[in-house]
C-alpha cells in the first residue's frame, strides 16, 4: 500500500512499481509454465499420436495411446532401409529432419502395411505440417492429415479440413526419378494421377503444402523408390 | 447485494450492454460467431478474464501510478490470459487447441480495458467482480444471438447438428453463404441495436 505522504505519481514510485510488477509477473508466468510443462508434454505427445492415426483415417478413438502402440511402429531411415527408433517419441519433425533423423511410421491397419511420413513446411502466416499415409507400394496415398499454426480461417486454414485432406487419397507420390505430387490452382488439375486441387483464396498456403510435400518426400526418395 | 452492486451486475445485460450500447468488442464478435460453439466458448473465456482482471485491478487500484495505469492493466490482462491458456493446455488440451486463435483476441478485447478503466479503477473488488461477470455475460449474450442466426441460416445447423430436414433442400432451399461472411455479423449486431433502441426510449438520441 502506498504511504499517504508518498505520492503515487512521483517518478521514483512509478519506476519501482513498474519494476516490481514485471518481476512478480515474470516469476508467476515461469512458475506456471514449469509447473505444468510435464502435463503439457504428455498432451502434445498424445495429440501427435492422434494426428498420425488421423492420417490413417482413424479418428475419434477412445484410447489413442493404446491404439498407437498396438498398430504403429516408430522407425527411422538408415541409408535406404528402416531401423528401429529408440529415442523418446518426437513431436516436432522439422527439428528431427534437421538432425538427420527421418522418421517413418510403419503401421498395421487391418493386416495391411501402411507407411506414414511426417511432412513440415511454411504456410502464409506460420508453420504447417502433416502426416501422409502410403500404401505398401510406397507410392499410393492412403490418407493424409494436415494442420497449421495460424492460417486464415476459411481460406488457408481449410487445409485442416477432412474435405481437403480427402482429395489426396489414391494419388501417387512420384515415379522412379522424381517426386511428382503437386497441389495446383483450384480447378486446374491436368494430371489426376499426381495433381491435387488447391484451395481457392488460399493460394499461398496451397503453394506451401505443395513445397512441403516436394521437399519432405525428397528426403525419402531412395526409400520410396526402392 | 445492495442496489449499486445489483446495477453493476444487471445493466450490462440490458440497458448498458457492452456490445450493443457501448459498441465495444465488435471485432471479436465478427471473428467467432460463424458457429455457436466457439461463440459460447469465447463468451465464457471473456467472462472469466474480465471478472478476474477486474478484481486484480480493483485490489491494486490505490497503488497504481496514474501515468502507467494502462500498462499495468495490460500486463495484468496478458498475464491472466497466458496463465489460463497454459492451464488449459495442461488439463484440457483439445479446448486449448480450439481456443488458440481466440487467446490473442481476448487480450485485445476492448471490453476488458474499458471495464478496468471505467469501473475497477474506482470501485471495490466485490462490485468489480460483479461488474466483470455482468459485462462478460452481456457480451456472451450478444455473441450467442448472432452466432445462432449465422449458424442456422448459414450452415443450416446448430452446434453442428442439422436443423433443416433434407426435404427443405430438395425443395430448393439453400444455405445463405453471406451469413458465414464477417459483414453479416455486423448487420445482425446492427439489427439487435435497432431493436433495442426502438424498445428503450432512454437509448434514443435526442
Amino acid at each position: 500500500m502506498a504511504d499517504k505522504k508518498f505520492s503515487t505519481s512521483s517518478n521514483t514510485y512509478t519506476l519501482v512499481y513498474a519494476a516490481i510488477m514485471v518481476v512478480i509477473v515474470a516469476f508467476l508466468l515461469s512458475f506456471v509454465s514449469s509447473a505444468l510443462r510435464e502435463r503439457q508434454d504428455v498432451n502434445v505427445k498424445l495429440d501427435t499420436k492422434k494426428q498420425i492415426l488421423a492420417s490413417l483415417n482413424m479418428t475419434n478413438l477412445a484410447d489413442a495411446d493404446k491404439q498407437f502402440s498396438e498398430s504403429v511402429k516408430d522407425m527411422i531411415l538408415e541409408g535406404d532401409t528402416l531401423a528401429d527408433y529408440t529415442g523418446t517419441f518426437a513431436t516436432i519433425y522439422e527439428s528431427e529432419g534437421k538432425a538427420g533423423r527421418f522418421h517413418v511410421f510403419v503401421c498395421n491397419v487391418n493386416g495391411q502395411t501402411k507407411y506414414v511420413i511426417p511432412v513440415y513446411g511454411a504456410g502464409l502466416w506460420g508453420a504447417i505440417w502433416g502426416y501422409i499415409a502410403l500404401n505398401d507400394d510406397k507410392n499410393t496415398i492412403f490418407g493424409t492429415y494436415f494442420s497449421h499454426a495460424s492460417e486464415t480461417p476459411g481460406l488457408g486454414a481449410e487445409i485442416a479440413t477432412p474435405a481437403f485432406q480427402a482429395r489426396f487419397a489414391g494419388k501417387h507420390i512420384g515415379d522412379s526419378t522424381d517426386v511428382k505430387i503437386s497441389v495446383v490452382k483450384n480447378g486446374k488439375v491436368a494430371d489426376a494421377e499426381y495433381e491435387v486441387d488447391g484451395i481457392s483464396g488460399g493460394t499461398i498456403t496451397s503453394t506451401g503444402v505443395d513445397a512441403m510435400l516436394k521437399s519432405c518426400f525428397g528426403n525419402y526418395k531412395n526409400f520410396l523408390t526402392k | 447485494m445492495n442496489k449499486k452492486n445489483k446495477e453493476a451486475f444487471l445493466t450490462p445485460l440490458g440497458l448498458n450492454n457492452p456490445v450493443t450500447v457501448q459498441v465495444l468488442g465488435i471485432c471479436s464478435a465478427l471473428a467467432v460467431t460463424a458457429q455457436l460453439m466457439p461463440a459460447i466458448v469465447m463468451g465464457i473465456s471473456v467472462t472469466i478474464i474480465t471478472a478476474l482482471s477486474n478484481v486484480v485491478i480493483s485490489c491494486l487500484r490505490k497503488t497504481i501510478p496514474l501515468r502507467i495505469r494502462i500498462i499495468v492493466q495490460l500486463v495484468v490482462v496478458a498475464a491472466l490470459v497466458t496463465i489460463v491458456s497454459e492451464v488449459l493446455k495442461a488439463f484440457a488440451y483439445d479446448i486449448s487447441v480450439q481456443l488458440s486463435v481466440y487467446v490473442g483476441l481476448i487480450i485485445t478485447n476492448c471490453i476488458l480495458m474499458g471495464r478496468l478503466e471505467a469501473f475497477a479503477m474506482q470501485n471495490d473488488p466485490w462490485s468489480s467482480l460483479l461488474d466483470g461477470i455482468g459485462n462478460g455475460l452481456g457480451y456472451a449474450k450478444i455473441l450467442i444471438i448472432v452466432a445462432f442466426f449465422r449458424e442456422l441460416f448459414g450452415s443450416g445447423s446448430l452446434f453442428g447438428f442439422k436443423v433443416f430436414p433434407e426435404a427443405f433442400y430438395n425443395a430448393g432451399y439453400l444455405n445463405n453463404g453471406l451469413m458465414l461472411m464477417p459483414p453479416m455479423a455486423l448487420i445482425i449486431v446492427a439489427c439487435i441495436i435497432w431493436w433495442q433502441r426502438a424498445h428503450n426510449k432512454d437509448l434514443q438520441q435526442k
